[in-house]
């Protein structure tokens, strides 16, 4: 049995996060993914480096982790710990991006992300893939998705602007969102 | 996009829950038997002297056996739905079905004359067998690849022969109840063929569709 979430811990506090966000709290669930994104970043660079692709786009392979995480977020179980699920799901997403780019991906199943705090910034650059792909969307999806995620609109703006109800606003973008984790699957923007 | 534009994005859409692995599995496999059992009657259904058939032993294995290979694998399949589970602990228990059909060999070739060996193991029904047992499983297939679709197996590959397993054993439960052929010599061959074809037929399945 693998031990349970410490109290207290880091990795508690997020594991508490998740769950209010599984619980419908999309405060917290935010608060979990600004909180995961440094730690990914840092996964990704040294991922990347150490196959030696270079990290120039490790930002693409955050967003696209960040995608899966939120796609399967329903598979982590909440008396388990944290952590390792988050690992694997990075660890499989970056496989995944190697394999893409022809490496052989040698990545170590445990202790990948750090919960310690980190002085890494945000670039201020934005990763390009995503915008790539959105364009690939189909008509009602494309449309919705770049409105929501490149635009900012919110999903009950965006219904009014469409004319749709906002609970086919809500499918189209699920829908264009799990399209969007296809696409990379299918070789990304390349 | 910037990944705080992306974080967003996410938050709008979590209000939109995927059904969780368990649950999927749960409904998968409750429909499945439904659908396997409808499709069962409709077509087969027992055979005629059921009432007496389930007072020997030699019929009631089909069923343990059958039944033990469906319920194992369903247990292993709920560990593989998760990212984070490289090997499940229940992995085991996959063992358990071959087992008990390895011991039910034993005891039939202890007590039958040799002779008797070659006509059991062909049997009356090898074909059929072999036919109606993937057929059963088909619907219970596509209903646990789908339930494996809201997972997030490492192996797709794997996941999809594990839900082969499942949807095989339930097939075949299905079919031993119509079947004459009791012998476990006959089930060790032919059930074993169909339940590999079911399960070949889930792992290329799976290793496309499970994909995340």
């Amino acid at each position: 049995m693998p031990p349970a979430n410490k109290p207290d811990s880091p990795e508690a506090a997020w594991a508490e996060l998740m769950r209010a966000g599984l619980a419908g709290n999309a405060a917290a669930y935010r608060q979990l993914l600004e909180a995961i994104a440094p730690r990914l970043r840092k996964f990704a660079v040294n991922g990347l480096l150490r196959s030696g692709i270079g990290n120039a786009d490790a930002e693409d392979v955050v967003q696209e982790i960040l995608l899966a995480i939120h796609l399967k977020r329903q598979t982590w179980m909440q008396d388990q710990p944290f952590l390792p699920w988050l690992n694997a799901i990075a660890r499989h997403k970056l496989i995944d991006v190697m394999r893409r780019r022809g490496r052989r991906a040698e990545v170590p199943i445990e202790g990948l992300i750090e919960i310690l705090p980190d002085e890494t910034q945000a670039p201020e650059t934005s990763a390009s893939e995503l915008n790539k792909l959105v364009s690939r969307l189909d008509g009602k999806q494309q449309t919705v998705v770049s409105s929501i995620s490149l635009d900012g609109h919110s999903i009950k703006d965006t219904a009014a602007a469409l004319g749709m109800s906002e609970g086919a606003v809500r499918v189209a973008f699920h829908r264009g969102l799990k399209r969007l984790a296809e696409l990379y699957r299918e070789g990304g923007a390349a | 996009m910037k990944t705080d534009d992306l974080i967003a994005s996410l938050t709008a859409d979590a209000p939109v829950q995927q059904t969780p692995p368990r649950r999927a599995f749960l409904i998968a496999v409750i429909a499945g038997v439904l659908i396997a059992g409808g499709a069962f009657l409709m077509t087969l259904g027992p055979r005629h002297d059921f009432m007496q058939a389930i007072r020997t032993l030699r019929f009631d294995f089909k069923f343990v056996v059958t039944i033990v290979l469906a319920a194992s694998a369903l247990l292993v399949a709920r560990d593989m739905a998760r990212p984070e589970v490289h090997r499940s602990r229940m992995r085991m228990l996959l063992l358990a079905a071959p087992v008990l059909l390895v011991i039910a060999v034993a005891l039939e070739l202890y007590t039958v004359p040799q002779d008797q060996w070659m006509p059991r193991l062909i049997g009356q029904n090898m074909r059929f067998c072999t036919t109606m047992i993937p057929l059963f499983a088909l619907g219970p297939l596509a209903l646990l690849l789908w339930a494996f679709r809201s997972g997030a197996p490492e192996n797709p590959a794997r996941a999809g022969a594990v839900a082969g397993l499942i949807a095989g054993g339930i097939g075949a439960a299905f079919y031993a109840a119509h079947c004459f052929d009791d012998s476990p010599l006959f089930v060790a061959t032919w059930y074993t063929l169909a339940i590999g074809l079911v399960t070949g037929l889930g792992a290329f399945i799976g290793s496309r569709l499970l994909r995340w």
